[in-house]
């Protein structure tokens, strides 16, 4: 053989050995989406990738089962909020700490540092308290606040930070020779060079709400209140075993989506973790 | 002329005689992250305070007051209480048995994936598709392929022979899938991660080193692994960490069975705070988390330090 065909052949392995690995990575969505059309005698039965009685019915039952609309709605709009807020104050942050010199501005990273490496699992506990003595119990404010102040808004703000530090000082210079103030240089020069940074921010802080779990789980009890993960693990019959069929169902009306943007954006959504990784 | 008026204006607004430009700008500094401050005060610093009180008291929330009792908890959890250690031996397992098999799945997959070549992208994407997904979603599914009877994966077994077990109803077999389905979960952070690292390598060391006539392999143990030393050291902090976190993913799973199986820290915490109302206690664990966290911290922090020199 000569060293070219050696070379296709050892290609040729590699490709075969990683469609095998990425089965277990794949066939979870496609097995998901197809129990969710079937009937719960089906779903136990001969395993069959395409359902022989295509079960619609099941995703009108997720709906009437417990308000999941309400909650996909709930899930949706929490997770706008908290990326919203936390592009707003992680770049505030963040600016403040690359560009300005402050009394205090090297205590402040230590302690955002310190709180970085802190589980959110360390502080519920308080927090739950907190939260209660506020009044805010089953209102979704636990889930916007902690997680936009908790370790991801803080690892938002030094993502912030290390893209304000990359960024070429002379633009905001000219902007404070003509007349801007340090929150115009901010608004009108900083933020829309840091374009990149503010999207990556907001596809991680995004998925970081919606996949949120502890939190709802803690705060959140009755049915209108809650996220979609907690709905997701919530059907259930009055034994406790699941629905299998609607759960599916359920599930893969709230993944499909997300697996979609994904597909169109993955390139920009994989850097962006891939930066957050490195930096945080 | 009206540029000149408007420069006039703002020097003299920026020369106010009862606040320097020093004194100013601090102000402003300090306006642009105090709302971060605030919250990291309110939601962070003052809860962190509180776990510190709360895991030197006795305080079931069902039946009485929160009492101090100095460090009884703590003589509690590491030596009387048999659950703490069963808990933190589960917790090692399951960290041991994530970490390697995560970092050694994600290092093999970045060096096939870090080069162009046909397809490289949709390998990329499949691999990285279940870190986006929910661990919840995630667990529901794995849980369902992993139903002892009728369950697809004991289905696919029996095809060539093989009676699977009822996974997620045996505490040794749980764990072991607990432990392998997070980590085709989460491979795909660890693999992009490596990915830059290897593309951030020249690639001249590579061909200098073949024209030398090294193998594969000398070029990846001699070359490639010890550049990715400080990568592997991240990931591996970063990741063994995270095991200690892990929560969701337990929960939907195996809710911590069967038979305590796979009762981790993170879940031990949320059980006795948060079912069993024992806030002293759980407050004394969560303090014993965060010291495993930071010491782990540190380690990475000093051999980063040691590495550079």
């Amino acid at each position: 053989m000569t060293q070219r065909q050696i070379q296709i052949l050892y290609r040729a392995c590699w490709t075969i050995a990683l469609l095998i690995a990425a089965i277990p990575f794949v066939f979870p969505f496609i097995w998901m989406v197809s129990a969710g059309f079937k009937s719960v005698t089906e779903i136990f039965g001969a395993p069959t990738l395409i359902p022989r009685v295509w079960r619609w019915q099941n995703f009108i039952e997720v709906f009437t089962y417990q308000p999941f609309a309400r909650q996909y709605f709930n899930s949706l709009y929490i997770a706008i909020l908290v990326t919203v807020l936390t592009l707003v104050i992680a770049s505030l942050a963040g600016y403040a700490l690359a560009r300005m010199r402050f009394a205090g501005a090297g205590l402040l990273m230590l302690f955002l540092i310190s709180a970085l490496m802190v589980p959110e699992e360390v502080t519920i506990i308080p927090n739950f308290f907190l939260m209660r003595w506020a009044g805010l119990m089953d209102t979704h404010w636990p889930l916007i606040l902690l997680p936009t102040f908790g370790p991801h808004g803080v690892m938002a703000t030094f993502l912030m930070r290390q893209y304000f530090l990359a960024l070429p000082k002379e633009l905001e210079e000219a902007g404070k020779m003509d007349g801007l103030s340090r929150f115009g240089v901010w608004w009108q020069i900083a933020l829309p060079m840091s374009r990149p940074a503010l999207a990556a921010v907001a596809i991680i802080t995004f998925l970081f709400s919606w996949n949120l779990f502890l939190e709802p789980l803690i705060f959140v009890s009755s049915l209108e209140m809650f996220t979609l993960p907690l709905a997701l693990s919530n059907f259930n019959d009055s034994y406790g075993l699941p629905l299998w069929n609607l759960q599916l169902a359920a599930t893969s009306l709230a993944v499909v989506p997300i697996l979609i943007v994904y597909l169109i954006a993955q390139r920009q959504i994989i850097e962006s973790f891939a930066l957050s990784g490195v930096k945080g | 002329m009206t540029d000149i008026i408007h420069n006039l204006k703002t020097t003299r607004t920026s020369q106010k005689p009862w606040l320097t430009l020093k004194a100013r700008e601090m102000m402003e500094a300090w306006l642009f992250v105090s709302p971060s401050f605030i919250g990291f005060l309110i939601f962070f610093l003052g809860p962190l305070c509180a776990v510190v009180y709360y895991s030197l008291t006795e305080w079931n929330l069902l039946t009485q007051q929160a009492t101090f009792v100095g460090l009884r908890n703590f003589e509690n959890a590491l030596l009387e209480n048999p659950d703490f250690w069963h808990v933190v031996r589960n917790s090692v397992i399951f960290a041991l048995g994530l970490v390697p098999l995560n970092m050694a799945l994600a290092l093999t997959l970045a060096l096939a994936l870090s080069r162009p070549f046909f397809g490289v992208v949709f390998f990329r994407t499949v691999f990285f598709a279940p870190v986006i997904t929910s661990a919840i979603a995630w667990a529901i599914v794995w849980k369902f392929l992993l139903q002892g009877e009728g369950g697809f994966i004991n289905q696919v077994l029996a095809l060539v022979g093989i009676t699977g077990p009822n996974w997620l109803r045996e505490p040794g077999w749980a764990m072991a899938a607990v432990i392998i389905t997070r980590v085709i979960k989460m491979v795909g952070l660890n693999m992009i991660l490596y990915i830059a690292a290897l593309q951030a390598i020249p690639r001249d060391y590579e061909e200098a080193a073949r024209l030398e006539g090294a193998s594969r392999w000398q070029i990846f143990s001699m070359i490639t692994w010890p550049l990715l030393a400080p990568t592997t050291l991240v990931i591996m902090v970063i990741t063994t960490i995270g095991s200690f976190k892990v929560f969701d993913h337990i929960y939907q799973m195996t809710g911590g069975g069967p038979e305590n199986g796979t009762l981790v820290l993170a879940f031990y915490i949320y059980q006795q705070g948060f079912k069993f109302f024992n806030v002293g206690y759980a407050s004394t664990l969560a303090m014993i988390m965060f010291v495993i966290v930071m010491a782990l911290t540190i380690v990475q922090v000093m051999l980063r330090r040691k590495g550079m020199e």
